[in-house]
């Protein structure tokens, strides 16, 4: 039954960072204000949240499988406070501040409508922070980090996210700038 | 200058008036998509109806798609104006 | 309705004869005020003054032309009642370069927009009056404002200096200590708009008129004017871009009398732009066309700010056209997107047409550049651009098909 909650644990770590790389991917699409083929713009609005919300609730197995897991040794502290953790506390202390980044990123997407668009940009952009951290985590603490698979799944999650960042930066991403004489608002 | 009187109003008119902050607009386009019968994009890609500025209104049949596009809209530009 | 002035403390004083009334006083200062126009009546409450604005017929000498009465009105009765909870305005931002009617009302009769302030607050128990006015009248308008016990308060507030900056909401948010550009509005002003308060916001000129009505009354207002614009405007008076002169005349008035009034020979003009550079254009042969709204209709112009600009029959509209063009666009406060993109276009095919560039296409390429912009702001800058260069394409199209023809001889400085 451990060795189940184990490998449960594990898999759903990597799928959870498997769905956020692709949020991150359709975010960047989103404020790109582009389509992604015949998906029209409100499409990828909706899915760039669902698949988040979808990795959201990967975590959150993550999180309880290894709860029980007597090798991890997890505390209920350790899933708020970062950095106490009695095995590997700077590896795992990654995961908690990811946990923490994205469940504050998460929440204020959710009540958008209520906190208004500044407040929920402002802590949208932790995202860039939270993903990286995310997979240093995945990285450091992964039983799996050694595995040819683990590094192939990895490379192309980082490679992915660096080329949209690059094109999220590039002159023309915005749809229409190139049109616009100026910026409005 | 003074603000812009409100859209004439007449009894055929349909009650529901969506609202387009153009200060909060950014043109993305997602509002187009959900109702293209009430609205199309200019050349900068900002949302277009002809005939009305700022505020559209929204036959019956389209109320639910208005609904949406108010709350997808990622600027937040959008509100529904019960007249 | 007619109120008598207070005759127990103070002499009757005749009321103003003849079109001089905004400036009847020979001085600015307070004695000279008193003794012109008499004392105000004490207090005049929010009923009595609706009946009397209604009764005038004024209508708001900032631009647009809205009916006073129905402004005070729009104040919910409930907020009339809950003493000490709305806010006043007087607007004297004119950020219109071709208007100087506000700052020099200021500067020749300050005491009549103090007592039009304080009537209108007084009205309506205001909690708090402002007076936003230019820096240049700002000294002047202070002195008179330390002259009397009963406007200690008044807050004198600089205004921004921008075309947009007398936009109502862009004078709310200036005085609120944001940005001073116009905002998105669903809600009035005079339902919310100070700091949530209900705000009436008057030009000064306007304010100066009521604080004349509060005192000889409705009928003694209408006896100048015409039914369809009584009472007296100021108005300035300029050509060639440059304004010169503010006088007050009659509403109604013949606009070729008034020119000729100033010293401008009307056989010279093309054409006058009336109401500014949001305004429109009037063709030589109409200039005797009366000053009010049912003569200025048909070619898209109303009495507005009461500014008249006579362009000589030397100068070529649509080079000065253009160049009012790409002043407006370049006015935009920056905030909504089709005025930010769509005036700066507008501006550039007419700068082509004005220099010279004979693509036939162009005319239709500013129409339709106006059509898309119009309506689609949060303040009326963009419909207001797009009315003065459709307004410069349809009196001047005799000029636009010299331009696309290649033979305009007129002088394009």
């Amino acid at each position: 039954m451990n060795e189940a909650l184990w490998a449960l644990g594990r898999g759903t770590g990597v799928v959870s960072l498997a769905l956020f790389t692709v949020s991150v991917l359709l975010g960047i699409l989103n404020r790109s204000g582009r389509p992604l083929f015949a998906l029209p713009r409100f499409s990828v609005a909706l899915v760039h949240r669902n698949v988040a919300l979808l990795a959201t609730a990967f975590l959150a197995i993550h999180l309880v499988t290894l709860f029980g897991d007597s090798y991890a040794q997890l505390r209920l502290v350790d899933f708020v406070v970062p950095f106490l953790g009695a095995a590997k506390p700077f590896w795992l202390g990654l995961g908690t501040l990811a946990v923490d980044l994205m469940l504050a990123i998460v929440v204020t997407a959710l009540l958008r409508g209520v906190i208004g668009v500044r407040v929920f940009k402002a802590v949208h952009w932790l995202t860039y922070l939270m993903w990286p951290v995310a997979l240093l985590h995945s990285i450091g603490n992964g039983t799996d980090a050694g595995q040819a698979w683990f590094i192939a799944f990895a490379a192309t999650c980082s490679i992915a996210v660096l080329s949209a960042l690059g094109w999220r930066l590039s002159r023309g991403f915005v749809e229409y700038q190139n049109v616009r004489i100026g910026k409005a608002s | 200058m003074n603000l812009r009187a409100p859209d004439p109003r007449s009894a055929a008119d349909p009650t529901v008036l969506l609202h387009i902050d153009w200060t909060k607009c950014d043109g993305r386009g997602l509002c187009t998509e959900i109702l293209p019968e009430l609205l199309a994009r200019d050349e900068w890609g900002y949302p277009l109806s002809y005939g009305y500025g700022s505020n559209v209104p929204v036959p019956d049949r389209l109320l639910d798609a208005a609904t949406d596009a108010v709350s997808l809209c990622p600027r937040q530009a959008l509100t529904l104006i019960d007249r | 309705m007619s109120r008598a002035p207070d005759t127990t403390l103070f002499p009757p004083v005749q009321a103003p004869a003849g079109t001089t009334r905004l400036t009847a006083a020979r001085a600015a200062d307070y004695g000279t005020h008193q003794t012109t126009f008499g004392p105000l009546p004490a207090h005049t409450d929010s009923a009595a003054l609706l009946a009397a604005l209604r009764d005038s017929g004024l209508e708001g000498r900032g631009g647009a032309g809205f009916p006073a009465w129905r402004k005070l009105a729009a104040v919910p009765a409930r907020e009339r009642a809950r003493r000490r909870r709305v806010v006043v305005i007087g607007n004297a931002a004119e950020g219109e370069p071709l208007s100087q009617k506000d700052a020099t009302l200021l500067l020749r009769s300050p005491h009549l927009v103090i007592d039009g302030l304080l009537t209108v607050a007084g009205a309506l128990g205001a909690h708090s009056v402002y007076l936003y006015a230019q820096a240049s009248v700002l000294e002047a308008v202070g002195r008179a404002l330390a002259e009397r016990a009963d406007a200690a308060g008044i807050e004198l507030r600089e205004a921004a200096e921008s075309f947009i900056s007398g936009e109502a909401s862009a004078v709310v948010n200036a005085l609120a200590g944001r940005e001073p550009v116009p905002q998105d509005r669903t809600v009035r002003l005079t339902e919310s708009g100070l700091g949530g308060r209900p705000t009436l916001l008057h030009n000064v000129e306007t304010l100066a008129h009521i604080a004349l009505i509060a005192r000889f009354g409705a009928a003694w207002f209408r006896s100048v004017g015409t039914k369809g614009d009584p009472g007296t405007r100021l108005v300035t008076v300029g050509s060639d871009g440059h304004p010169s002169t503010v006088l007050e005349v009659a509403g109604g008035s013949r606009i070729g009398d008034v020119l000729r009034f100033t010293g401008v020979d009307t056989g010279t003009l093309s054409a006058v732009l009336v109401g500014g550079y949001h305004g429109a254009w009037l063709p030589a042969y109409a200039l005797e066309a009366r000053l009010d709204r049912a003569d200025l209709a048909g070619f898209g112009a109303n009495p507005g700010a009461g500014i008249l600009m006579g362009l000589g029959e030397r100068r070529c509209p649509i080079t000065v056209a253009a160049a009012v063009a790409t002043y407006l666009a370049g006015e935009t406060a920056g905030q909504c997107g089709p005025c930010v993109n769509g005036l700066p276009a507008m501006a550039a095919v007419l700068r082509r047409l004005a220099r010279g560039d004979r693509d036939p296409g162009l005319p239709g390429e500013v129409r339709r550049l106006a059509a898309i912009v119009t309506g689609r702001g949060s303040c009326n800058h963009p419909d207001g651009t797009a009315r003065f260069v459709l307004s410069t394409l349809t009196v001047f199209a005799d000029d636009v098909a010299a331009h696309l023809a290649g033979h305009c001889r007129k002088d394009h400085r």
